[in-house]
């Protein structure tokens, strides 16, 4: 059976470059790279040429990347580290109602320990106000944290904005770019950004990897304690074929984001059109323009989100819902009832993600195998009146 | 996740519709938690001669609404109020866990459609 992969946003395959560059650091180049001998300098190298790779990628010094296990552990560091580094200056965070659980469960447990914190609204579109964000700032606030673009929707937000305004209130500003990373050119300078995580396997690196930007002279307590590794912000011993791969997978995306993304962003909105057109009563979730270019959700009226991921998955479509089914929880997904999408059409939130291995015959075998689906769960469902 | 029984009731429904001029008609569940089962039926003497169902809900709300049409097709109205949520997961060899609770109301949705027959008939 035929196999389409739109779920880039929940991971990505490893790319063949990248999994070369690993290879050799499980054998032959097995050695710790705090180590001094010739084991240990024989991969020291690598992890300092990774450690370029990606903050080219991201227009920082080497020195300001700091490598960790995933995108969680960058925003636990982040947030956590700032807090307890910055408790003399204040207690205050700024964040949305629609940051990855990452952010929002770290801030729920630093508000069990003494933070306050301003949870943001969204528009319809997913988007923040930035006079909101500027009038939310207190003479406390050590800490605004907006992603850069969001997971569930797409919508970007203004990073650049939210940066001068970081600036002028003299505020840290933490961005969980994990979904930015690679589909959209990301520049901490532009943006002003003192702290920026990022994750491997969203990239087309391996799964295991991440790493935080942490713009020079920024205080903050490591989450990990021990060793000295990564200038003493982040003990433990480096997955260094990890670390090789972020590193080649960063490069890449570099080198490929223009052309590869403007591509990618041509299929989605093939599919987003052929989809308006071919199914009546949907509704897109995102901002209409500002969102990422591989990425669209939307709500197929009057069906649920998981019953329609298992009829995509019978057709060999890997997609994903934010039904309460496939949130794990009771409700449906935060971001949608924070943009105040209606609880029915938030369970029937679809969301496409899109990458570099898709291709047009992709797009168009998922708009032909749709319709029929979902005529025949709106059939099925009892709030669906066929209009005449 | 899904056991075969499950998948085979959630791709090939049994009884999906709604019965014109029904003896019964049931509804369960809310949008909030994101599944709505309906269930109408066609009674003869004191039998179950229809069962049709419609479902807004996940691959265990769509399963569990097929299969207590089939549980109940042909049964007296006594029998059919014994069916349990429990007895028809258990006849789809069990449900997940998580769906033991939210996803799990056909039988419910069978014995409001029972009461409102029973309610119309005074």
């Amino acid at each position: 059976m035929k196999q389409v992969y739109m779920d880039y946003n929940a991971t990505t395959p490893v790319r063949p470059e990248v999994l070369e560059e690993m290879l050799p650091f499980f054998r032959e180049h097995f050695g710790n790279p705090s180590s001094v001998h010739w084991a240990g300098r024989q991969v020291s190298g690598a992890v300092e040429n990774a450690r370029e790779q990606v903050a080219r990628l991201i227009n920082c010094s080497p020195a300001e990347i700091v490598f960790t296990s995933c995108g969680s552990e960058g925003d636990n560091m982040s947030l956590k580290g700032t807090v307890d580094a910055l408790r003399d200056k204040g207690n205050h965070i700024v964040t949305t109602t629609v940051e990855h659980p990452a952010v929002l469960s770290t801030c729920q447990y630093l508000e069990k320990n003494g933070c306050e914190v301003t949870y943001l609204p969204v528009d319809e579109h997913g988007m923040i106000d930035s006079a909101q964000l500027e009038k939310a700032i207190t003479e406390k606030t050590i800490l605004i944290s907006i992603m850069w673009g969001n997971n569930e929707t797409g919508t970007l937000f203004p990073v650049e904005e939210i940066g001068a305004i970081a600036q002028k209130y003299k505020v840290r500003f933490h961005t969980d770019a994990v979904q930015a990373i690679g589909k959209i050119p990301v520049d901490v300078q532009k943006a002003n950004v003192d702290l920026l995580v990022l994750s491997g396997h969203k990239v087309g690196g391996p799964k295991g990897v991440g790493a935080v930007y942490v713009r020079r002279g920024t205080r903050m307590t490591p989450l990990i304690h021990g060793g000295h590794q990564e200038r003493n912000r982040r003990a433990g011993t480096h997955n260094v074929a990890a670390i090789a791969g972020l590193g080649k997978a960063c490069e890449l995306a570099g080198e490929r984001i223009e052309g590869d993304y403007q591509r990618v962003r041509d299929l989605r909105d093939r599919l987003e059109r052929g989809i308006m057109e071919r199914i009546p009563e949907v509704k897109l979730n995102g901002h209409p323009e500002k969102r990422l270019p591989n990425t669209l959700n939307v709500s197929f009226a009057y069906i649920e989100g998981e019953s329609l991921l298992l009829n995509f998955d019978m057709k060999g479509i890997a997609a994903s819902s934010g039904s309460a089914c496939t949130s794990g929880s009771l409700e449906p997904s935060h971001v949608m009832g924070a943009m105040g999408v209606e609880i029915a059409l938030a369970h029937s939130s679809t969301r496409f993600s899109l990458g570099p291995d898709n291709t047009e015959e992709d797009v168009d075998y998922v708009l032909e195998v749709l319709p029929p689906i979902v005529e025949r769960l709106r059939e099925m469902s009892p709030l669906y009146k066929k209009k005449a | 996740m899904y056991s075969e029984k499950v998948m085979d009731h959630f791709s090939n429904p049994r009884n999906v519709g709604e019965i014109e001029n029904a003896d019964g008609v049931g509804e369960v569940g809310n949008a909030s938690c994101g599944d709505i089962m309906k269930i109408s039926l066609k009674i003869e003497g004191d039998v179950i001669k229809d069962i049709k169902f419609k479902t807004f809900g996940c691959g265990a709300a769509i399963a569990t609404s097929s299969m207590v049409t089939e549980m109940a097709m042909d049964k007296t109205l006594d029998e059919a109020l014994q069916l349990t949520n429990a007895a028809v997961a258990d006849a789809l060899d069990g449900l997940p866990g998580n769906k033991m609770h939210c996803s799990n109301l056909a039988a419910d949705a069978l014995h409001e459609a029972i009461k409102n027959y029973r309610e119309k008939q005074g």
